[in-house]
């Protein structure tokens, strides 16, 4: 491909202006959301009258607010173990596997995708209300799990495509064991693609808020309390929250593109 | 390659995630599905096609969906353009841009769009002190607050393909049509735009699918007054506890985004295959 973009049309500035837009258009609730989280205000409003920490010293005082985020931290913390753990057994299964019934086994692994999250919210509801087992953060922890599933696989998948396994034949032929060879030959090459299938894995059990409004009970997790919260627009203390959420989602992005294998999950 | 010496090595390794997806997702769905016929009659999706108000919903949730599918698509153009044509900076910018929103969770850019469109939101009083109007704007509670809201939650997905497929294109292709003679339009429309239609198009189909079951962004943009099949969903099984009625519902929305989807993968073989 020819590199160098070539001398700027007008027609290609135009457009580029367009583009500059569409991207304000979607750092605008991001960035709108900053001062209004500062407000020394008791209600929302924009521009805020005065600014103050009152709204994060509301978050970080109410037990409730706590509470809802460290069940949401554990909750995102098992989902990363498991999602990253199976995940990357099921990419090595199909990407390595000469099985028949691989091509069914790739379907399932990315059938979550496929499925509204409404339906399957519905549907583990359904079974774990009739298994008596509803309204517990573990019950959350295993559908974000499945949730999360898929783009583990895919991460891993495309990364482990990009390895030769003739390595690990190679390592097996100086003496290595076949699971030595994985471990020691195989796997470090897809540390990059791991440590993103962890933060993905991480980021969506942390902000989803369906399957947690079905399963959860009186667990409620972090995204629960906000969206009760926005229903009965009560104090800015959600803006806080808000904020703070934002700031998490740059530190992950920040961190998943400097040390992950690039932030792109699509194509 | 020596197959054989893979062994059941690959096989052991997927059973242990095989199972678990067969106990926890497929099992319950297909549970679900059961529960949409369980007396053996198909009474819950009669009443879902007799009933008009179920039906409205049903044909609004597909008109939103086909909307924001649409504004998605006109936005994503320009944007995926920048991202594949300006210089490395530029771009890297641009995309900060797309995925700080995109990795930010939805409940949060949802509920910062109350804050931009409201009554006494930025948008009303931004026009309010230019004078462009007089009387606040009705942005929220209505559809038009929740097609913002899901176009902004759903436009890195449209743009994601189309830049993919802009990226390959070979720029040798528009020199040499200007070079013969080609107007920058023709080369656009004739060259350019063909060439990026599998993005477009497969971009359409996954935002238009994931719109369907769209459930936050309606919730609290809409106000109670804009009903998507997923808000009924959810009010059929928590309110009414009506499950037969809810995996109707539920059996409709998928057999939509999988007839939707089956069809557009026959068409865009090899262009956004995964696997």
């Amino acid at each position: 491909m020819a590199l160098g973009a070539g001398r700027p049309t007008p027609q290609r500035r135009a457009v580029y202006a367009a583009a500059a837009l569409v991207f304000a258009f979607l750092m605008l609730p991001l960035v709108v959301i900053l001062p209004v989280s500062f407000t020394s205000a008791d209600y929302l409003g924009f521009p805020p009258p005065g600014f103050s920490l009152r709204w994060y010293r509301a978050y970080f005082d109410d037990p409730a607010w706590i509470a809802a985020t460290l069940r949401s931290l554990a909750i995102a913390g098992a989902v990363t173990v498991l999602a990253t753990l199976l995940g990357t057994l099921l990419a090595f299964s199909i990407v390595r596997g000469r099985y028949p019934g691989r091509a069914v086994a790739s379907q399932i692994a990315t059938a979550p995708l496929a499925v509204p999250t409404i339906v399957y919210s519905v549907a583990v509801y359904g079974l774990f209300s009739a298994l008596k087992i509803a309204g517990q953060w573990q019950g959350i922890a295993l559908a974000h799990t499945v949730h999360a599933l898929p783009f583990v696989v895919l991460i891993m998948g495309a990364a482990l495509r990009t390895v030769d396994p003739a390595q690990e034949q190679a390592a097996m032929g100086l003496g290595a064991s076949r699971l030595g060879a994985i471990l020691r030959i195989t796997l470090p090459q897809l540390r990059p693609a791991l440590i993103s299938s962890a933060f993905l894995a991480f980021i969506s059990s942390f902000d989803e808020v369906v399957l947690a409004m079905f399963l959860g009970g009186a667990n409620v997790t972090l995204p629960k309390k906000m969206f009760d919260n926005i229903q009965m627009e009560i104090e800015p203390t959600v803006a806080a929250v808000a904020m703070l959420q934002i700031a998490l989602a740059a530190i992950v992005l920040a961190l998943a593109a400097r040390f992950g294998s690039g932030a792109r999950v699509m194509n | 390659m020596s197959a054989r010496r893979q062994g059941w090595g690959p096989l052991a390794a997927g059973a242990l995630p095989l199972a678990f997806l067969g106990v926890l997702f497929l099992y319950p769905v297909a549970r679900l599905l059961l529960l949409s016929v369980e007396d053996g009659s198909l009474r819950a999706f009669e009443r879902a096609a007799a009933d008009a108000l179920y039906l409205g919903v049903l044909l609004e949730t597909l008109k939103l969906s086909l909307i924001v599918a649409a504004i998605c698509l006109v936005l994503a153009y320009p944007a995926a353009y920048f991202l594949a044509t300006a210089s490395r900076g530029w771009a890297a910018l641009g995309f900060a841009c797309l995925l700080l929103p995109f990795w930010s969770s939805i409940l949060v850019r949802t509920y910062a769009w109350t804050i931009v469109l409201g009554r006494n939101g930025v948008v009303n009083r931004l026009l309010l002190e230019t004078g462009l109007i007089a009387e606040p704007l009705a942005l929220l509670n209505n559809e038009a607050g929740v097609v913002v809201g899901m176009v902004h939650v759903l436009l890195p997905y449209m743009v994601f393909p189309i830049y993919a497929v802009m990226l390959r294109i070979d720029r040798d292709l528009a020199a040499a049509a200007s070079g013969l003679g080609a107007s920058p339009w023709r080369v656009f429309t004739r060259i350019y735009f063909p060439l990026t239609l599998p993005g477009a198009f497969a971009g359409s189909v996954l935002v238009f699918v994931i719109a369907l079951g769209f459930f936050v962004t309606p919730a609290i943009l809409g106000g109670g007054r804009v009903v998507t099949i997923g808000l009924l969903i959810e009010d059929q099984v928590r309110r009414f506890l009506d499950w037969p009625f809810a995996a109707a519902l539920a059996a409709l929305l998928l057999a939509a985004a999988f007839l939707i989807q089956g069809t557009f993968q026959r068409v865009l073989r090899g262009e956004t295959r995964w696997h």
